[in-house]
């Protein structure tokens, strides 16, 4: 792809979310575009966002499970980028008009305490960069028609990412078992998911090893205060209007969202 | 009750030689569609009396069906429940033969093992955490005798819950020290993950699988015995397995419980 183009669909990305509109699939319309090509295509998305006066606070992992990655028939992750107007408190409504075709994941939230640069870093680096992890909500919205992706164009369209809120308690990795520790995801009252940290490439700490190894050959670090969102644990839920959901995580905590 | 005494032992014989001799057979409410849940649970208890007169040692009881997806699939609102074997006990690490078996499928639970009796009606999670010894991780090896796994909910409570053989081991734990709705899975097939899922999935509150067990028996004048090992039913869906597999499960806090197939 050239310059031209991947300005072009960046641009048309950043528009259909400030004006809450989906595209047809990049894919469908550029069917030779390459998985750099749209990771190109998110910065200029993202660049746009940064003009606009908002600032880094994070990245998200996605494709991070078995599911998923048969779907979009990919055996890798990808990632995108958190932005400070994408963070909502506990307790705080989300007004569901914000948002586009809204679904909810539980995932495992990590708040770094040291720079940390790839490649060549493993689990463990993860552990001792990390201050502490979190029980979160991601919430994913697509920018594409239908939620009808393939991985350039989730990947494009910023991995999806749409809203995020952090949970209530932050807890030092070296006291949770990450691997095992259990999801409970209740919406409006009823148990509709449930996981474990194994979920997200059989680690929560091997998919932040993949991100910060991914980054560091891109030249890019993660960085102190950082949030990361390590993926998703169970299914995603689609939510509206009056909903209200919460994650609860085996010896870490919880965390609530309601949409109005 | 919807069928005769000599039904129900002739049903009872047919379901049990199939589960001793390895082999299918049509769901019985093809032949009989009007049975009841008292004509499923008679059978059931038939088998168990064959097994028992032959010097069986029933170990402990099983709930089955657990996860609300499952009853509103079945369009039903309570679990159904079984019994589990002394033969049908594996050791942790141990070894199930396949050819035992028809189509056996694994899935991963919650063990209970009583310290007290309990006796419903009005039995609630509190009465069975405070009834309760220990929790420790364990796997259910089902394996129904039904074709092609096409069964009703009546057939499958006449069919002893699918119950085949169990594998308990870890790290047992009061549970005082762990949260049981939040405490996570991670099932392993050949080393790799392929089932995740938390407490919660079963009812809720795994405790609440006993408590329902305890109020069913209750209903019939029985209880769960001082001392039962309980299966408190599957927290995922169950995975099919053939020789040559190995299944560890971890859970958490709770180390870890493995089990091969040859």
């Amino acid at each position: 792809m050239d310059k031209a183009l991947i300005t072009q669909l960046g641009d048309e990305l950043y528009e259909a979310l400030v004006k809450r509109e989906t595209v047809t699939p990049l894919s469908e319309r550029h069917p030779d575009i390459t998985i750099e090509d749209a990771y190109q295509i998110q910065q200029q998305m993202i660049a746009r966002r940064l003009a606009a006066g908002e600032r880094v606070v994070g990245k998200k992992i996605g494709v991070t499970s078995k599911v998923v990655m048969n779907m979009l028939n990919v055996h890798q992750p990808d990632f995108g980028w958190l932005l400070d107007g994408m963070v909502y408190n506990e307790g705080e409504a989300i007004p569901a008009s914000t948002l586009i075709q809204p679904k909810a994941e539980g995932e495992i939230a990590f708040l770094m305490k040291k720079d940390l640069m790839g490649p060549g870093l493993t689990a463990a680096d993860i552990v001792a960069a990390t201050e502490g992890v979190m029980a979160c909500f991601e919430i994913v919205d697509s920018r594409i028609k239908d939620w009808k992706i393939k991985i350039q164009d989730t990947v494009a369209d910023n991995a999806s990412c749409g809203v995020l809120v952090l949970g209530d308690r932050i807890v030092d990795p070296r006291k949770v078992d990450l691997a095992t520790c259990g999801m409970v995801l209740e919406k409006n009252g009823e148990i509709v998911a449930t996981g474990a940290g194994a979920a997200a490439l059989g680690h929560p700490c091997n998919a932040m090893a993949w991100l910060a190894n991914t980054l560091g050959r891109l030249g890019i670090g993660l960085k102190a205060g950082d949030i990361v969102l390590s993926g998703s644990l169970a299914a995603l839920i689609p939510v509206t209007a009056g909903d209200s959901l919460r994650v609860s995580i085996g010896g870490i905590g919880g965390c609530s969202v309601r949409f109005s | 009750m919807k069928l005769d005494q000599a039904t129900i032992a002739r049903l009872a014989e047919h379901l049990e030689t199939c589960e001793l001799e390895a082999r299918d057979t049509p769901k019985i409410t093809d032949e009989f569609p009007d049975m009841d849940w008292e004509d499923a649970y008679a059978i059931q208890d038939t088998i168990r009396a064959r097994k028992l007169a032959r010097g069986t040692r029933i170990v402990g009881l099983k709930a089955g069906l657990t996860s609300y997806a499952k009853m509103k699939q079945m369009g039903v609102d309570t679990p159904c429940f079984g019994f589990i074997t002394d033969y049908g006990s594996v050791p942790d690490g141990g070894e199930v033969k396949v050819s035992e078996l028809i189509h056996p499928k694994i899935e991963p639970e919650i063990a209970f093992v009583m310290k007290r009796a309990l006796k419903g009606p009005g039995c609630h999670i509190g009465a069975v955490l405070a009834a309760t010894d220990f929790v420790i991780p364990g796997m259910e090896i089902i394996d129904s005798r039904y074709r092609d796994f096409k069964f009703d909910l009546k057939s499958v409570i006449a069919d002893n819950t699918s119950s085949a053989r169990f594998v308990i081991g870890g790290q047992p734990l009061p549970v005082s020290e762990v949260d049981l709705r939040t405490v996570g899975i991670v099932m392993e097939k050949n080393g790799e993950p392929v089932a995740f899922g938390a407490g919660a999935a079963v009812l809720g509150h795994p405790a609440a699988a006993i408590a329902m067990l305890a109020n069913h028996l209750g209903a019939r004048g029985e209880e769960i015995p001082a001392g039962a090992l309980i299966l408190s039913g599957g927290i995922t869906e169950a995975v099919a397995v053939a020789p040559g597999d190995s299944i560890t499960l971890r859970v958490q806090g709770m180390g870890s419980v493995s089990v091969r197939f040859k």
